[in-house]
């Protein structure tokens, strides 16, 4: 059975897609178990074939029993098998630990809503998975439209106008993909990313592969909301319901980073991406602008959601801008960034979400006084704020080292600038959270007798998946070299300098 | 001068679709009414579509089911019957592109729901005035 | 916007146009396309899988891994429109229309009191007086337009067919059902209950064929698999491997269809429509 990991951790979730819809209409009370199960069995596939290979380099699976490029095959190296880890265990950590607020706002629909979830964690998984360019369009497209429903049903009125631009900007994005997957085809005659990478470095001058190579960068940007693509997603994430938003939020701009790393490592070799094409430096003045405005928009936000998710626009300006740097720290703290920033991200809209639950808003004046009402939750807020600052040990902080001084390599100050620039917004940006936290509800008590607000903390089926998030965040921060000398400085060709 | 009439002819094919495909983006941007963005975000699929399509044909061939069965042991030669994958991949893609439709209509029922109008500057400005009424 | 729009328009398109001058021609046979992975399709596809539609071998067999994803994708379409609009908890409305059947007087009862007799049937605020021409001839159609239907689907190994029109076609049948008469008889027909689950079925029956293949050793969706099951040589159960997984394509995608057609329809009311 352990050959077949590959294959059983998308095939998992999407079976129990079905079973789940089914129960849904039989018996409402089964649907949340069956999607544990499902997920927890995924996670163990992917932690098993995460293993595999550590021991034997890479792994192969070759669906219909069909070779490759005929068939449809999955190619597992490091790269991918980090991947694999962190998306599936984020998504069963979030599961487990949005199962109150589900309940809470979505009554009858819960089993469409646990469907929804399973496709977009099989959609998630296989975008990682495949070695397919085709299978990645039709994947990205299951990811897509559970995310539409996922993200337009909210209780806020506009969760509707705000997925639904997402949805055109999505589109659009796909669209492009799939058109220069189609450029590429016409030029080499095949779909599989290995085979296709072998035959293009003899047509390394022809404008229709750098155009290709262009049009599919597009498409993947405006996927993952790069400057200037980024206008969906503050909106779309701010007004959806918060087990929606703490799901896709850590989750899906991650594994459009992945995809746009493969493409640039594996089907245009690195040769080509940093010699030929000479897109690195305009690129990374994207990034810088990305990183700029994403912290100036987020200092201008009064709700603590829409301030998270102007700090994710600048995330993805560091992934993006660290990985087109050309050098391999830079690659190495984009790779790790994913890890770190997907962590990270969880432990916020984690917090966002108990508060929520808790305090039906989260607007800053919603916070007042919640360091005493809520203060565990409060206390995981810190050590993810302090992640993302980028203190150490925890993990921010070493992603954080690896773009610097890559851009310190590459001659790119810019980005070196802006990246500092960034620290110190997120310093102001998190402390003023933390301030109001600190104050008393107004009106409450005045004179000398300060009774402390009564501690109304969030159930325990949310509050432990947030410890286990927030001690991550520290145990990974700690265990960083072993994760880079053993799988990242692995997963970057050679062709790196 | 030759060498650019001869291009323009020869592939004729690609020049068209790519103008509808402009079309299509060009509604998906500008346009005002959610239902037109929608009705562009279906062109633009469906030029697509017919890009990819177009990709496959060869001069003088049929289409790709062979006439070779039971018995008639004749070589096939691939060189007489179209090239199927595209094909293939367009099937996928038309269904992909129904679903994002049906999705989109949705969306614009549940907005028509809540805000009784489909254009987008009517839909902001009811925004705009409920926060500022909060 | 407009602005903006166009020239966006102008230069994605000029550079698109620039980039193809590079491809090869209009129906050239020597492109790299025809001639590096499709070849191998034409060439093998009777003698593997004993299939002569080289589109439905590739579709269903040798990328069949795409296609389960795409009855996935258009399975997803469905349970999101339902997500997003149907209310299931109906409040009912206050005032109702009744029409005399006989004479086609139509009375208004307020606040859900009873109709005077039982001559009189309820009606929409959407209600449009039945054509019997209409109605008639799609009764008649109905059933030759399914045995089209299912033609379609088993047929795709022989002529141009398979699940998805196959299915599109079915579901089209009911649709047509549903606009000649009214989405209420339809639905007391086939209930919203039974589509949902067919199409959830179809899709699994897909998903299932693989995961039994992965059960008795072989790879995922390896039909190969299947050859001591069914009693035949393996490449004939390549041929029925193809055969179940459209079959399960087509329920999946007519139970999609009609369910997507009756909640946009009726709003996500199910008490409302044509």
């Amino acid at each position: 059975m352990s050959t077949q990991y590959p294959a059983l951790l998308v095939t998992i979730p999407l079976l129990s897609g079905f079973v789940i819809s089914a129960a849904g209409w039989l018996n409402r009370r089964l649907c949340f178990y069956i999607a544990v199960i499902a997920l927890a069995g995924s996670a163990f596939s992917c932690f098993g074939v995460l293993l595999q290979v550590l021991q034997e380099g890479h792994v192969t699976y070759h669906l219909g029993g069909w070779d490759p490029p005929w068939g449809i095959e999955y190619y597992v190296d490091y790269l991918n098998g980090l991947v694999l880890v962190v998306v599936s265990t984020v998504a069963l950590v979030n599961l487990i630990a949005t199962k109150r607020s589900v309940e809470e706002e979505f009554q009858e629909k819960i089993g469409p809503f646990y469907t929804l979830y399973a496709f977009m964690v099989t959609g998630l998984l296989g975008i990682v998975v495949t070695g397919d360019a085709f299978n990645l369009y039709v994947l990205l497209e299951i990811t897509a439209l559970s995310g539409y429903g996922l993200l337009g049903m909210g209780k806020n009125d506009r969760a509707t106008l705000s997925t639904l631009n997402y949805l055109y900007m999505g589109t659009i994005g796909a669209c492009f993909y799939l058109l220069g997957i189609g450029y590429l085809y016409i030029v080499t005659g095949s779909l599989n990313m290995r085979d296709i990478a072998q035959i293009l470095p003899s047509l390394y001058g022809s404008k229709a592969v750098l155009a290709a190579f262009i049009i599919c960068l597009v498409g993947v940007w405006a996927k993952m909301a790069f400057f200037p693509f980024h206008g969906w997603l503050p909106n779309a994430y701010t007004h959806a319901s918060s087990a929606a938003s703490s799901l896709i939020a850590p989750l899906v701009t991650k594994v459009m980073i992945y995809v746009m790393i493969r493409l640039m490592l594996t089907i245009f070799t690195p040769a080509f991406t940093f010699s030929v094409a000479q897109l690195s430096k305009p690129v990374v003045w994207l990034a810088v602008a990305a990183i700029v405005m994403g912290g100036i928009f987020a200092l201008a936000q009064r709700d603590l959601k829409k301030m998270l998710t102007y700090i994710i626009v600048a995330e993805v300006g560091y992934m993006v801008g660290g990985a087109w740097l050309g050098n391999r720290a830079g690659m190495t703290g984009a790779i790790l960034h994913i890890l770190n920033d997907a962590l990270m991200t969880l432990c916020v809209f984690l917090v966002a979400g108990n508060i929520v639950y808790k305090v039906k808003g989260c607007a800053f004046d919603d916070l007042k006084g919640l360091m005493r009402k809520m203060p565990f939750t409060m206390g995981a807020f810190v050590v993810g704020a302090l992640s993302i600052i980028g203190v150490p040990p925890t993990c921010g902080f070493f992603s954080k080292w690896y773009l610097i001084s890559g851009a310190i390599q590459a001659g790119q100050y810019a980005f070196v600038v802006a990246l500092l620039f960034s620290s110190l917004v997120n310093v102001v940006l998190f402390f003023r959270v933390i301030e109001i936290g600190y104050y008393e509800p107004a009106g409450s008590h005045h004179g000398h007798e300060h009774h402390p607000e009564p501690m109304d903390e969030a159930p325990l089926t949310m509050l432990v998946p947030l410890f286990i998030v927030a001690a991550g965040l520290i145990l990974v921060g700690l265990y960083t070299g072993d994760i880079v000398n053993r799988i990242i400085e692995l997963a970057i060709p050679n062709g790196i300098v | 001068m030759e060498d650019i009439v001869q291009t323009v002819v020869a592939k004729y094919n690609y020049w068209i679709y790519i103008t509808l495909m402009m079309m299509g983006l060009y509604a998906m941007i500008a346009k005002n009414n959610l239902i037109k963005k929608i009705v562009g975000m279906n062109i633009f699929q469906t030029a697509i579509i017919l890009f990819y399509v177009s990709i496959g044909v060869k001069k003088g061939a049929t289409i790709p089911i062979i006439k070779a069965l039971h018995g008639h042991h004749e070589a096939i030669n691939p060189a007489e019957y179209m090239n199927p994958l595209p094909h293939v991949l367009m099937l996928t893609a038309i269904v992909v592109g129904v679903a994002t439709l049906g999705v989109a209509l949705a969306f614009a029922i549940r907005v028509y729901n809540r805000y009784n109008t489909l254009e987008e500057d009517e839909i902001l400005s009811q925004i705009r005035t409920k926060t500022e009424e909060i | 916007m407009k602005a903006i729009g166009f020239v966006i328009v102008l230069l994605t398109g000029g550079f698109l146009i620039y980039a193809a001058a590079d491809f090869p021609g209009w129906g050239d046979p020597n492109s790299p396309a025809s001639l590096h992975v499709s070849p191998y399709y034409l060439e093998n596809t009777v003698e593997q899988t004993h299939v002569p539609n080289a589109v439905t071998s590739v579709v269903a067999d040798y990328r069949g891994y795409d296609t389960m994803f795409e009855t996935t994708v258009i399975f997803t379409a469905g349970v999101v429109c339902f997500f997003l609009l149907r209310t299931l908890l109906r409040k009912e409305p206050e005032d109702r229309l009744y029409r005399h059947v006989l004479t086609g007087v139509t009375i208004r009862v307020k606040e859900g009191k009873l109709p005077p007799s039982e001559e009189f049937e309820r009606i929409d605020t959407t209600w449009t007086p039945h054509d019997l021409i209409i109605k008639t001839i799609c009764r008649l159609l109905v059933p030759f337009v399914q045995i089209f239907a299912l033609y379609v689907i088993c047929f795709g190994h022989y002529s141009p067919g398979g699940g998805f029109q196959g299915g599109v076609i079915l579901g089209a049948s009911i649709i047509v059902y549903a606009i000649s008469t009214d989405l209420r008889s339809e639905l007391q027909r086939i209930r919203e209950k039974t589509d949902a689950l067919l199409s959830a079925f179809g899709v699994f029956l897909y998903a299932g064929t693989g995961a039994l293949c992965l059960l008795l050793g072989f790879n995922f969706l390896d039909y190969h698999a299947l050859a001591p099951i069914l009693f035949v040589n393996r490449v004939m159960a390549r041929s029925h491997g193809i055969f179940i997984v459209e079959v399960g394509v087509g329920i999946a995608v007519m139970g999609t269809m009609i369910w997507i057609y009756s909640v946009l329809a009726s709003r996500g009311h199910y008490d409302e429509g044509l």
